[in-house]
């Protein structure tokens, strides 16, 4: 062993380190990938030795080849190994590569639960806080589930590091365990108004990031966080706040009212732009919710939007950004205040800035009119000329159909125009939305019936021109829109003008070069042309003609038979069988026009989307029922082989074919819904055209209105839809001469009469009369569509299982899975037992929530009423509530922030009565349920002791004298039930200083303890060159730095500006732990303020108890019995009279003040267990009487038991 | 919540790659340059936000970076967190690198990747901002490295990567955020009340 030792060391010292890897690859640019294959055969080979060291450096390397993309999966349980090292340094390499490489299905994730818990309860803060970072990003719902309890525990840990981490990492709790979101919140809701500003900032965190998910079970806290925000001066917390009541007030208009004065205070106000920003933000929110009523909205609108025009006109490029982003919230309610600085926007169109263009382009949007649709989309399409890079492009493509097609095509007054837009942009090379504009072509063509005739002509042009076809494999994008103009020249083919021309043009050879689905659609609509011809031919009387069609088709067809794609191949093959046979009959002078024009007769209609899905069901049919009588469970879960046996096919040879089971349906229904999801002939919910002829009668009735001719219907060539804008312009200027006249004439009349406002000679958006009387046909929805939108939601949202009602009182079965080591019936190890007792204590607790729903329910009605009549209170009040008394008498003033806040003991109260006022009523209610109202006490009185000066309390917490009967389970009393005590010791003050210790063993190195120095500063002065001396003794030894001497002092790593308190933690040596010791020290340190600098000192005595050497252990009953029964322990006791506390809380503070756990417990009578960090066993038998209680303790140390005992006694004889 | 931090050099070379979403790594390469090529074409003096690449999130997110000598340092944020504050955090975070590294330069960053993981889990936490202090954020991982100290480090590592590169020279930019902390140099930001 020794000897591997060595060895293991010897090699160590050839290990490559991280550096070196790195170093490495640099110096391997050429064949950078065998270099790193060769380390990562050296690594596995590092991974196998035992050296944890070793290990550890291999997984660091490994860590960093998972960044340049390596894959380190293999190594997991490597990770495991070293993650459970009991070195902080491995610990932490350990974790780091976990946190980067495990997920939710790396397998050996589960193997990490207990070492995790042993972490996260570590005597060493870091340990924890590691553990805590990395369980952040790799939870799965089963640690979630395991480990919430602990974290929980975790979020009233003394250190605020520990705490503001336990409270963020439960966000990722809940998101995995949506069941912990309501035994958490409680406890949540306090670090709301933790001392710490961290933990209060992480708080405000996790419960805003809910909120956005589900605002409404949050309303409730909106009193507070109102509170927070006229009191709060950190700036992040702030904008969080602020953040969150924009998600609210859409919910609550009356918040949002209560919400602008104090807001516009701070928009005024703040010199950070963050927070001003955010303010808009919120303001634009709250306007959106206030739609109507409040006379003064337009200052607020005024004000927003002006401080935006100061962002925007800003030469910082991100306030620009922003400013403009925050503009498009406005534009939606309130066009018209943004419409007025049009002229900014526009000039934004301009900025060299991408991400800035595309702001303002959304902008645009929304400032579009009848009146400046054209100009608009003219400067748009000179920029899509200009642009450089293929996105912004497609961006301003997509805008300008967006734009164009808004609301229904509400501001297009000439559809002309827009299709020789969308033929313009054709043109464009390499985009990606061919289909785009193809769905526009379709969609306008179809639905405005006056346009169908100039849009056939141009669609013929499309198709006949070459530019498209051209590369078309390159410019794959583009190429879509060949499809619109297939499909519109086949369906309106007889508004074609040379319809024969166009048919040769759908033939060329060229066209088998385009994608499948496009060839499909040209073939399908190549036969709609050819029946229209056909027709017009025969009608004509020319059957050589009708022929040469025919026969053109014939010879032109077989290429598309050809093709690869099978839809293609398929259509084709049947209409060139039909068009033969046509041929057939045209030989022997049969008239056919008629019946082949038949296959497309009928009129298309628009269907809405979501048609389909609107079908009601009709009466008296249910969708669920079985239509034959189900088969039997036992056939249907028949799963074995189905082989042809031949015995099998003997036995019952009648049953097979009615034998579709269940699983066979399901798979055909399956197989039928692929099916009809891939079959184009079924409707979809896609814009694409959908095919559905419709021989109801019915069509007639829609009105085609006359095209006004005063626009030419032909543009020749390509037409530029600049010359639109032109005739536009000239009609429009018409129609106002002719306007003015009519009014002329009439006021000519009516001059003697009043005078009308009508006639002020602004032009407004009505008073544009749209050049074509264009019937937007709407589309179609089936007779009694149901109305419900419900559908769009998505089941998969992680966030909703968030959604949970934090308002009602906790029910008992919804307290968070508590590991459970054993039953006290069963005295049995936990290995095998632990997942019974899961098991067992999950089923029941379905049944009870099911028998507890309609109880529930009632409740739930109750508290809604009531939470609403609270908020409503709140809401009522005009004034918004005084701001919160200036923060605490802080001994220094100025602009230095404050590590640690003490709160004034009456501020605090203050704030908790309030808090509890308002939900007084509720859990008066019912308080035979478990209210939280004892914890809620309880906690008031730690703050109370924090701020009185972590002195220990004597007070023992009202209300918590339950369940003192219920036999316990091992380990400490629950959490909840712990005195509000700190560990924390007063270890000296004077008027500069203060200094309060917490000793604690640490198990993994024999013989150390660890003392925790938290040191204040209560002086208006900074501390600084602080240095500990200790005199060391024989049996106990500080630990120093390498180098130092014993009469060294240690220094403090930190400094202590006023009102500031931080911890240092040092590890002292003990020899031998049987007496508790003293040891004499000393702190030295200069204060300094303004009138300069002293030197001060502070002696104090470190007093190590001999229960500051014991370790919580917890011991199962079993392995508590054998070590009675073995016999090598010396045994003695004491008596205590005169205590009146409840047994309950009696083992709490033994458990707390002499780290014991308890064992078990029956009546008043308790086992308890400890271990000293040397190995001594210590075992207690406590017993309660009348006003007295007995201790009888067992040791493998008579000493060390008897000094402990005493400890207890003092302790005791205190309650 | 931010959904990923990536740091990278001006060839695109990552220095620290940190999602906090799962994705397999071939798309997280492939994020990296793709960010990498989107960051890449923007000039300085234009704006640090940049709306989602096709790879991360949907509308919902947005590219925040800044650039520092030869690094950028990418965030990629949903629409909870505040732009400005998060422009700030990006300063924070240098900031505390600088301090650890005392002048840091890219050469600390390739060398040292896991410290720097270090500093970055004490300011971001599962995607969550943890702190904002810097000078708490020093004595933490001040206090982790003691510790590490105590337990005589992994091995004998060569101190620091000699400075062969130009350091980052941190530019002082005016802050959107008054973070309230002691040391940074906050051009006159008045509280409000």
């Amino acid at each position: 062993m020794a000897l591997k030792m060595v060895k293991g060391s010897i090699d160590r010292m050839f290990d490559k380190n991280l550096q070196d890897l790195v170093r490495g690859i640099r110096n391997h640019k050429e064949d950078e990938a065998k270099y790193i294959s060769q380390c990562i055969d050296e690594i596995k080979q590092e991974l196998k030795q035992d050296n944890i060291a070793v290990k550890a450096n291999a997984v660091c390397k490994l860590t960093y080849l998972q960044m340049l993309g390596y894959d380190i999966s293999w190594a997991a349980f490597n990770i495991i190994e070293v993650m459970s090292a009991s070195k902080f340094t491995f610990k932490r390499i350990g974790y780091l590569a976990a946190s980067q490489s495990f997920h939710e299905g790396t397998d050996v994730i589960m193997l990490t639960t207990n070492q995790i818990r042993k972490d996260l309860s570590s005597p060493s803060q870091y340990d924890t806080g590691v553990a805590l970072t990395g369980l952040s990003c790799f939870v799965t719902p089963d640690l979630a589930r395991d480990l919430a309890n602990d974290i929980m525990t975790l979020m009233s840990h003394t250190k605020p590091y520990i705490r503001k981490k336990a409270v963020l990492i439960m966000y990722k709790v809940f998101l995995k365990y949506p069941e912990s979101l309501r035994p958490a919140f409680p406890r949540l809701k306090e670090k709301l108004e933790d001392p710490d500003p961290g933990v209060q900032s992480a708080a405000v965190n996790v419960i805003c990031e809910l909120a956005r998910r589900n605002p409404k079970n949050y309303l409730s806290l909106a009193p507070l966080f109102f509170k927070l925000m006229t009191s709060s001066t950190n700036n992040w917390v702030l904008i969080k706040i602020i953040k969150l009541f924009g998600a609210l007030t859409p919910l609550e208009p009356r918040l949002g009212k209560k919400l602008i004065e104090p807001l516009t205070n701070l928009i005024h106000s703040t010199s950070a732009m963050s927070l001003l920003y955010e303010c808009v933000n919120t303001v634009i929110a709250v306007l959106i919710s206030l739609s109507s009523g409040m006379p003064n909205h337009s200052a607020s609108i005024q004000l927003c939007v002006q401080k935006l025009r100061i962002l925007i006109e800003d030469s910082d490029q991100n306030l620009k950004y922003l400013g403009l982003l925050a503009m498009s919230k406005i534009l939606k309610t309130h066009p018209k205040s943004v419409q007025s600085h049009k002229d900014l926007i526009l000039q934004c169109l301009d900025d060299k800035d991408e991400s800035i263009r595309l702001r303002a382009l959304d902008l645009l949007y929304g400032m579009v009119s009848k009146k400046n649709l054209m100009e608009i989309v003219k400067k748009l399409m000179t920029h899509v000329d200009k642009a450089e890079g293929t996105t912004y492009r497609d961006e301003l493509l997509t805008k300008i159909i967006d734009i164009c097609s808004q609301s229904n095509y509400q501001y297009i007054t000439n559809f002309e125009w827009y299709i020789s837009i969308l033929v313009e942009l054709t043109r464009l090379e390499g985009t990606r939305h061919g289909h785009l504009i193809a769905a526009q072509m379709l969609d306008v063509a179809i639905r405005v019936k006056a346009i169908r005739k100039f849009a056939v002509s141009q669609m013929s042009a499309l198709l006949d021109s070459a530019h498209l076809l051209a590369s078309s494999t390159q410019r794959n994008g583009i190429c879509e829109v060949l499809y619109a103009a297939a499909w519109i020249c086949g369906e309106f083919s007889e508004h074609l003008q040379e319809p024969h021309h166009t048919l040769e043009a759908m033939l060329r050879p060229r066209v088998t070069t385009l994608p499948g689905h496009i060839q499909a659609v040209y073939v399908q609509n190549v036969v709609k042309l050819y029946a229209s011809i056909l027709q017009q031919k025969e009608q004509a009387g020319e059957a050589e003609g009708a022929q040469a069609v025919t026969q053109l088709m014939v010879d032109r067809l077989p290429q598309f038979v050809q093709s690869a794609d099978l839809e293609v191949q398929e259509r084709a093959s049947c209409i060139l069988q039909l068009v033969k046979h046509i041929q057939k009959l045209q030989a022997k002078d049969v008239p056919v026009a008629e019946e082949v024009s038949a296959l497309f007769a009928g009129e298309l209609n628009p269907v809405a989307p979501k048609a389909q899905k609107k079908v009601p069901v009709p009466e008296g049919l249910d969708l669920d029922a079985w239509i034959n009588e189900p088969l039997s469970d036992s056939e249907s879960e028949d799963e074995r082989p189905r082989a042809v046996f031949h015995e099998e096919e003997q036995r019952r040879p009648k049953h097979r074919p009615s034998e579709a089971d269940e699983e066979e349906l399901a798979r055909r229904r399956e197989a039928r819904k692929q099916e009809q999801a891939n079959n184009p002939f079924y409707i979809k919910s896609s814009p694409s055209p959908q095919k559905r002829y419709q021989d109801t009668p019915g069509v007639e009735h829609i009105p085609v209105v006359q095209i006004d001719l005063s626009v030419p219907l032909k543009v020749p060539g390509l037409p530029m839809s600049d010359q639109y804008v032109k005739l536009e312009e000239e009609r429009r200027h018409r129609q106002k001469l002719e306007k003015d006249k009519r009014r002329k004439k009439r006021k000519e009349k009516e001059k003697k009469g009043k005078r009308r406002h009508s006639s002020l000679p602004t032009e407004s958006d009505e008073d544009i009369a749209p050049a074509q009387q264009v019937d937007i046909v709407t589309e179609e929805m089936p007779e009694n569509a149901l109305p419900s939108d419900e559908d769009d939601k998505d089941p998969n949202d992680p966030y909703r299982a968030l959604d949970i009602d934090l308002d009602k009182p906790l029910a008992d079965s919804e307290k968070l899975p508590i590991q459970k080591h054993r039953n006290t019936e069963t005295s049995k190890s936990p290995e095998k037992d632990v997942p019974m007792v899961e098991k067992k204590s999950k089923k029941p607790k379905k049944k009870e929530k099911k028998h507890k729903e309609k109880e529930r329910d009632k409740e739930k009605k109750k508290e809604k009423e009531k939470k609403a009549e609270d908020l409503d209170f709140w809401l009522s009040t005009t004034p918004p509530p005084a701001p919160a008394p200036a923060p605490a008498p802080v001994p220094s003033t100025g602009e230095l922030s404050v590590n640690t806040v003490t709160t004034p003991k009456d501020e605090c109260e203050d704030a908790k009565t309030e808090a509890q006022g308002e939900e007084d009523d509720a859990e008066g209610q019912d308080q035979d349920k478990k209210s939280p109202k004892p914890k809620k006490k309880k906690h008031r009185k730690e703050k109370e002791e924090r701020t009185k000066g972590k002195k220990k309390s004597k007070k023992q917490p009202p209300g918590s004298e339950e369940a003192a009967g219920e036999p316990v389970q091992n380990g400490a009393p629950e959490e909840e039930q712990l005195p509000p005590e700190s560990s924390y010791s007063l270890l000296a003050e004077n008027s500069y200083v203060k200094m309060t210790c917490d000793i604690r063993g640490s198990l993994q190195e024999d013989s150390q303890v660890t003392v925790a120095i938290v040191l204040e500063n209560r002086s208006s002065s900074i501390l600084k060159g602080m240095e500990l001396s200790v005199l060391d003794s024989l049996n106990a030894r500080m630990a120093r730095p390498q180098g130092s001497s014993v009469h060294d002092g240690v220094p403090v790593p930190f400094q202590l500006p006023p009102g500031v308190s931080n911890e240092a933690q040092y590890v002292f040596t003990i020899q031998s732990i049987v007496m508790a010791q003293k040891l004499k020290g000393t702190l030295s340190f200069i204060a300094k303020n303004d009138e300069g600098a002293t030197h001060e000192k502070l002696d104090f005595r470190l007093h190590f108890s001999c229960s500051s050497y014991l370790i919580t252990t917890p011991c199962y009953s079993d392995a508590f019995a054998k070590l009675l029964e073995s016999g090598d322990l010396s045994m003695s006791s004491i008596k205590v009279d005169g205590i009146r506390m409840s047994f309950q809380n009696l083992l709490a503070k033994i458990c707390f003040h002499h780290h014991f756990s308890v064992v078990e417990r029956v009546d008043s009578c308790a086992s308890m267990y400890s271990r000293s960090i040397q190995g001594h066993h210590v075992c207690l038998l406590v017993k309660k009487g009348e006003n007295s209680v007995s201790v009888d303790g067992k040791c493998s140390d008579s000493t060390l038991l008897s000094n402990l005992l005493e400890e207890m006694k003092a302790t005791l004889a205190k309650c | 919540m931010i959904q990923a931090i990536l740091v990278f050099n001006n060839h695109g070379k990552p220095r620290l790659v940190r999602f906090y979403q799962r994705f397999v790594k071939e798309i997280q390469q492939q994020i990296v340059r793709e960010t990498f090529h989107l960051v890449l074409k923007r000039d300085d003096n234009i704006c640090n936000f940049l709306e989602g690449g096709s790879l991360i999130g949907g509308s919902d997110y947005k590219l925040i970076y800044r650039h520092y000598a030869t690094l950028y340092f990418v965030f990629c944020v949903d629409s909870s967190e505040s732009e400005l504050g998060i422009l700030d955090l990006i300063q924070v975070f240098v900031e505390t690198l600088d301090k650890c590294f005392e002048n840091v330069c890219e050469l600390d960053l390739i060398f040292h990747m896991d410290k720097v993981h270090y500093i970055l889990q004490e300011v971001v936490m599962g995607g969550m901002v943890l702190e904002t202090n810097m000078n708490e954020i020093v004595a933490q991982i001040e206090a982790q490295n003691r510790l590490e100290k105590s337990e005589g480090g992994l091995s004998a590592a060569p101190a620091r990567a000699v400075s062969a590169v130009k350091n980052i020279n941190l530019p002082e930019i005016p802050r959107n955020i008054n973070i309230g902390d002691l040391n940074i140099k906050v051009p006159n930001l008045s509280q409000f009340v």
